[in-house]
């Protein structure tokens, strides 16, 4: 992906030695050429339209060209590939933390694997960030309230810097750190070894902690509607509308739940903002996205090493 | 002297000069023009900065819209009616005052005036006691104790807003009295200088200044005036109005 | 020189600062720019000296975010802004248009109170401990997070946006309504058509930044969540609203510049502009459609695709007048007869250097570039390109160009012709490094960099260094000047415009008798009598 950014830029630099020498050359060359001593009287011209079209409608068509080659550029960026793996992150100040799936946890160091699509979602828990690999030519903004995603797919193995491109306070110039690209197998020894838990499960035991499922729950003691399922797929809400369910809607749903209400239950449920960190809530969130449709009765399950999350990757729009 | 130009006799030292003409003009129509062009241009911005603030209560009425039905509902319509027809007579006032100027006629020119500023204090006091309500009712922003609760609707029934089935966020209720406040603060600013401007004028008419040929800053202001009440006329609706529960 | 000209028609510092006269407030803004320029400079060299090294020594972190900030607010709110409407615009507009002020002279002179009112509460806030969240104010790092004085700043800019506004409108009503008789639209000169084009962006835009800042104070100061997401509030609508402004005012600080460029290059060509009409249609199209770009800055900050595409695209469209008018500057040379007095070495430099800065902009149009490019050095180089490489270049000419009709004194040419080329040298060198630094990944705003790209970082101090002996040198030698300069004569250049066709210095109300017009404009068919050639 990096290659086609760097043809881009080839196009754009050969554009810029092009047309800054064209008028330099002019001008240096009009310069002399008709200098005072040499040409004390000058011919007033006052324009020709044929020139004016010229050099308007070749800089349009050249433009054009480099808006539609960049959009399918950013296109490519802004449509990760449905089977990616996802890995999440907070950026806070003045750091970056990473959690997999499997559950380990990094901070300003990230761990993949070469040659597979990574989907990395991100938020962040105070000002605006922004993750950026240059050598990827990759990046994308963390806002606060809100889930991101950028995805890359490493076809070399090595360590590449990783830095926060978005102003953010004291250190930011402190929040640096590394994506470190490695074969799959040595990925696989790496991320089984850090073993706290996968993240499902992590999510899990702060499901119960906040007491989530005594609403919600799958009978006829439940006053929030079933969650499993609900991850990837359509919700009515009860002023009619329909949305489809993503990290945002339940990330949302948590700290702001009076603001979508699903259709036939009432606005009962507290908020939790200011009752967990952005970490956890990645955690909680990634919890929920895992619930399989289950039996009726009874609090829901999930299998608790499960990488594969149903319906995982929607088009999720860079939001 | 260059041949480009063209040699003018001016006239003779102001012996035929308006009073009220300022050296850099050449005639008291180029000065008319002048004025008035700039208090037009003046407007244009003025348009531009109340234009930030309605775009950004239209964003948050789009995404909040339950808070918003109820923070206005919670507005006092009468005293926000009562108010719009306030300026809408002063803005009577004002034009008569115009055609009094235009016609020479300065005791009637300072009569309108002084209604056109006594009805602009009258939208100020109402203003105050409308912020009064609010400040008891704890509906300003960032007080520690700010609560959209119990609303007095128009029928006499009491409701309770801060109820779980009327959907309103009190942060999202925040953010509407913000706008609520800096929209018609800034609006009762404006009319404030509004006021003070009237003042000078009552003050130029009674000194005299203006006459059938030279009334220009009466007919600026007039347009200044016009504007706030304008901008008042928008306001109304749009926090007022459209967003209320009528019962 | 006359007998008796604006200077000498009253002394004393009363005369001066209850002035009503354009041309004494056009040197009012003069010196406090200046004095403006050079604090914003002084952070500059303080930021340059610090990125010597990779751990950053001179400053701390914190610091450090301190001196970028007042460096961005000083330049763009108190400087560039300002630099060619405030001081040549108010100088020579009139002049051009053998009016004998602009409409609203008591409006001008408040204009500039307001200027430094704004700018004396701006630099409170750096005393009492300076702002460390960017001339940009992203929330809610602005609103919530930071622990400076971000309140103050932000009521500075306010204030000082107020001039602003003032003066376009002042601007605009005097080009409407007092141009000398025959001087019609198109016999204007095309400095007039920038002034215009900028006056119209400074009048729509600028109160939206007001709008912007007074939102940020009342966020900040009562914890309501307009930009803060915690309260309910968008970041992102702060990004909105800010570049709303911001992006026309790039256009202001830079059409006021390419105004300067038109008459230095047809006067030290002797031609008319090639394409009059094109350029000035140009300026206002530059003007319209400065407007409607403005989220060409919020690229990866999480817009619609869709609405991306639409604003590259019409990024693209905005370039292309700016394409047109620099073919048309550089076609005015053929078949010209060229002189190298010091201006039209700036007018050489600003072709150059704003040909590089405005096509690295394409490079940011561009939305698959723009990721990668998004808030590293390759942002920070291309629009010093546009705005030191172009503007400072067109304003110094424009200082040059003018001074003998300002002062009635000649500049030293030799030394000026000196300081032109150490500041062509000097801001390529500071400059063009931070391109490349840009593309291998440098992120703006850095108190501390990876060890490999130091190199890169002493080059561009080291331009820095020498960038900041051009500067100093036209000071020393235009004070000179003022005493010990040649007498310059009604029109040392052999220039058409009206203000050449009076004294230098001009009388008090610029000319003895209205003139009237009838030529065509950059008609240089008429023997005039060119003593500096």
């Amino acid at each position: 992906m990096s290659s086609h950014v760097d043809y881009l830029y080839f196009f754009l630099t050969a554009n810029l030695i092009f047309f800054t020498g064209l008028v330099a050359v002019l001008v240096v060359y009009f310069a002399i050429r008709y200098r005072r001593a040499k040409n004390p009287k000058a011919e007033p011209i006052h324009g020709s339209m044929i020139l004016e079209l010229t050099w308007t409608i070749i800089p349009l068509g050249i433009s054009l060209v480099m808006f539609a080659w960049g959009a399918v550029v950013y296109f490519h960026f802004n449509r990760p590939p449905a089977n990616a793996m996802e890995i999440y992150g907070t950026g806070k100040q003045w750091m970056w933390k990473f959690q997999h799936i499997e559950g380990a946890r990094e901070i300003n160091q990230l761990h993949v694997p070469v040659n597979r699509d990574v989907r990395v979602v991100l938020t962040s828990q105070d000002v605006i960030h922004d993750f950026a690999v240059p050598a990827f030519r990759l990046k994308g903004d963390v806002v606060p309230g809100r889930y991101v995603s950028v995805w890359f797919r490493a076809t070399k193995t090595g360590n590449y810097r990783l830095f926060c491109d978005q102003y953010c306070g004291t250190l930011h110039s402190g929040m640096v750190g590394e994506v470190i690209v490695m074969d799959p197998a040595e990925y696989q020894d790496w991320v089984s070894s850090r073993g706290e838990g996968s993240l499902g499960q992590q999510g899990e035991k702060i499901f119960q902690q906040l007491g989530c499922n005594t609403c919600h729950r799958n009978d006829s003691l439940a006053r929030g509607p079933n969650l499993a399922g609900l991850y990837g797929n359509p919700v009515k809400l009860k002023d009619g509308s329909l949305i489809i369910a993503d990290e945002g809607y339940i990330r949302e749903s948590i700290v702001n739940p009076s603001t979508k209400i699903v259709a036939g239950f009432d606005n009962v449920m507290p908020t939790f903002q200011g009752q967990i960190n952005e970490d956890d809530m990645i955690a909680l969130v990634y919890y929920i996205k895992s619930l399989h449709n289950q039996q009726p009765g009874g609090p829901v399950k999930t299998s608790p090493n499960s990488t594969e999350v149903p319906g995982a990757n929607p088009p999720v729009k860079l939001q | 002297m260059s041949d480009r130009t063209v040699v003018i006799h001016d006239a003779p030292e102001h012996a035929a000069h308006h009073p009220m003409l300022q050296h850099h003009f050449d005639s008291m129509e180029q000065q008319k023009e002048a004025a008035s062009l700039g208090m037009w241009v003046f407007l244009i911005t003025e348009i531009m900065f109340f234009g930030g603030m309605f775009a950004a209560y239209l964003v948050y009425r789009y995404w909040y819209y339950d808070a918003f039905v109820w923070g206005s509902t919670s507005l006092n319509i009468w005293w926000g009616g009562t108010n719009t027809l306030v300026l809408i007579c002063s803005s009577l006032t004002m034009a008569l005052a115009v055609h009094s100027a235009q016609l020479g006629m300065r005791k009637m020119l300072m009569f309108f005036l002084l209604l056109t500023l006594g009805l602009g204090l009258a939208f100020l006091g109402i203003k105050a006691i409308e912020y009064t309500e609010k400040f008891k009712d704890h509906h300003i922003p960032g007080q520690a104790d700010f609560h959209l609760g119990e609303i007095k609707m128009a029928d006499g029934s009491t409701i309770d807003v801060s109820e779980p089935k009327y959907n309103v966020d009190q942060k999202q209720a925040q953010i509407f009295f913000s706008l609520y406040f800096a929209m018609t603060g800034m609006h009762a600013m404006h009319m404030i200088v509004g006021a003070v401007l009237l003042s000078t004028l009552l003050y130029m008419a009674w000194k005299g200044k203006f006459s059938a040929t030279y009334y220009t800053p009466v007919e600026n202001i007039g347009l200044y005036w016009h504007f706030v009440d304008i901008v008042w006329i928008f306001l109304f609706p749009l926090l007022y109005l459209i967003s209320r529960v009528h019962r | 020189m006359p007998r008796e000209h604006y200077l000498n028609s009253e002394f004393g510092i009363k005369s001066w600062l209850l002035t009503k006269d354009h041309k004494r407030i056009g040197i009012l803004y003069l010196l406090s720019i200046t004095f403006f320029f050079f604090i914003g400079g002084f952070f500059a060299t303080l930021i340059r000296i610090h990125l010597l090294t990779p751990e950053g020594a001179l400053v701390s972190a914190d610091n450090y975010n301190k001196l970028f900030t007042m460096h961005g607010i000083m330049m763009v709110f108190f400087f560039l802004v300002p630099s060619v409407p405030a001081v040549l615009g108010n100088f020579v507009l009139p002049l051009m248009l053998g009016a004998k002020d602009v409409a609203f002279p008591k409006l001008n002179l408040m204009s500039w109170y307001i200027l430094i009112t704004g700018g004396a509460i701006t630099l409170w806030a750096l005393v009492s401990g300076g702002v460390d969240t960017g001339w940009t104010f992203y929330t809610p790092f602005s609103t919530t997070f930071s622990n400076t004085h971000v309140i103050t700043a932000a009521m500075g800019i306010f204030i000082a946006g107020f001039s602003s506004i003032l003066t376009g409108l002042n601007f605009i009503v005097t080009i409407h309504r007092m141009r000398a008789p025959g001087l019609t639209w198109f016999r204007l000169p095309l400095f007039v058509w920038a002034i215009y084009a900028t006056s119209l962006i400074q009048v729509l835009a600028t109160p939206v930044i007001a709008i912007t800042m007074v939102l940020v104070g009342l966020e900040r100061g009562f914890h309501i969540g307009i930009f803060d997401p915690r309260y309910g509030g968008d970041p992102v609508l702060f990004q909105h609203m800010f570049w709303f402004y911001s992006h026309p005012a790039v256009y202001i600080m830079i059409l006021p510049g390419m105004g300067v460029i038109s008459e230095l290059i047809s006067t030290f060509s002797r031609k008319p502009i090639f394409g009059y009409k094109f350029v000035a249609f140009s300026s206002l199209a530059i003007a319209v459609f400065g407007f409607i770009v403005w989220a060409h800055h919020l690229f990866i900050a999480g817009i619609s695709v869709y609405s991306a595409m639409i604003f590259s695209f019409l990024s693209f469209v905005v370039a292309i007048p700016s394409a047109i008018k620099t073919f048309n500057w550089a076609a005015t040379m053929y078949k010209g007869s060229i002189s190298y007095r010091t201006p039209m070495l700036y007018a050489f430099g600003f072709l150059g250097l704003f040909a590089i800065g405005g096509l690295t902009g394409l490079f940011l149009a561009t939305l698959g570039l723009d990721v990668h490019l998004h808030d590293t050095y390759f942002i920070i180089a291309h629009f010093h390109y546009i705005m030191v490489g172009g503007m400072v270049m067109a304003y110094l000419g424009g200082i040059h160009y003018w001074w003998p009709k300002i002062t009635g004194r000649m500049y030293p040419e030799g030394w000026a012709k000196l300081s032109a080329m150490i500041v062509f040298v000097g801001f390529n060198l500071t400059f063009f490094p931070q391109f490349i630094l840009g593309y291998l990944g440098m992120p703006r705003r850095y108190a501390a960099y990876p060890p490999e790209w130091q190199v890169l970082h002493v080059l561009s101090t080291a331009g820095a260094s020498i960038l900041a002996i051009g500067y100093l040198l036209p000071m020393i030698y235009l004070l000179y000047s003022l005493r010990f300069g040649e007498i310059a004569g009604d029109n040392p250049w052999g220039a058409t415009s009206l203000e050449w066709q009076t004294t230098s210095p001009p009388p008090l109300h610029n000319f003895d008798v209205t003139p009237v017009v009838t030529e065509e404009v950059y008609d240089y068919s008429k023997e005039r009598e060119a003593a500096f050639v």
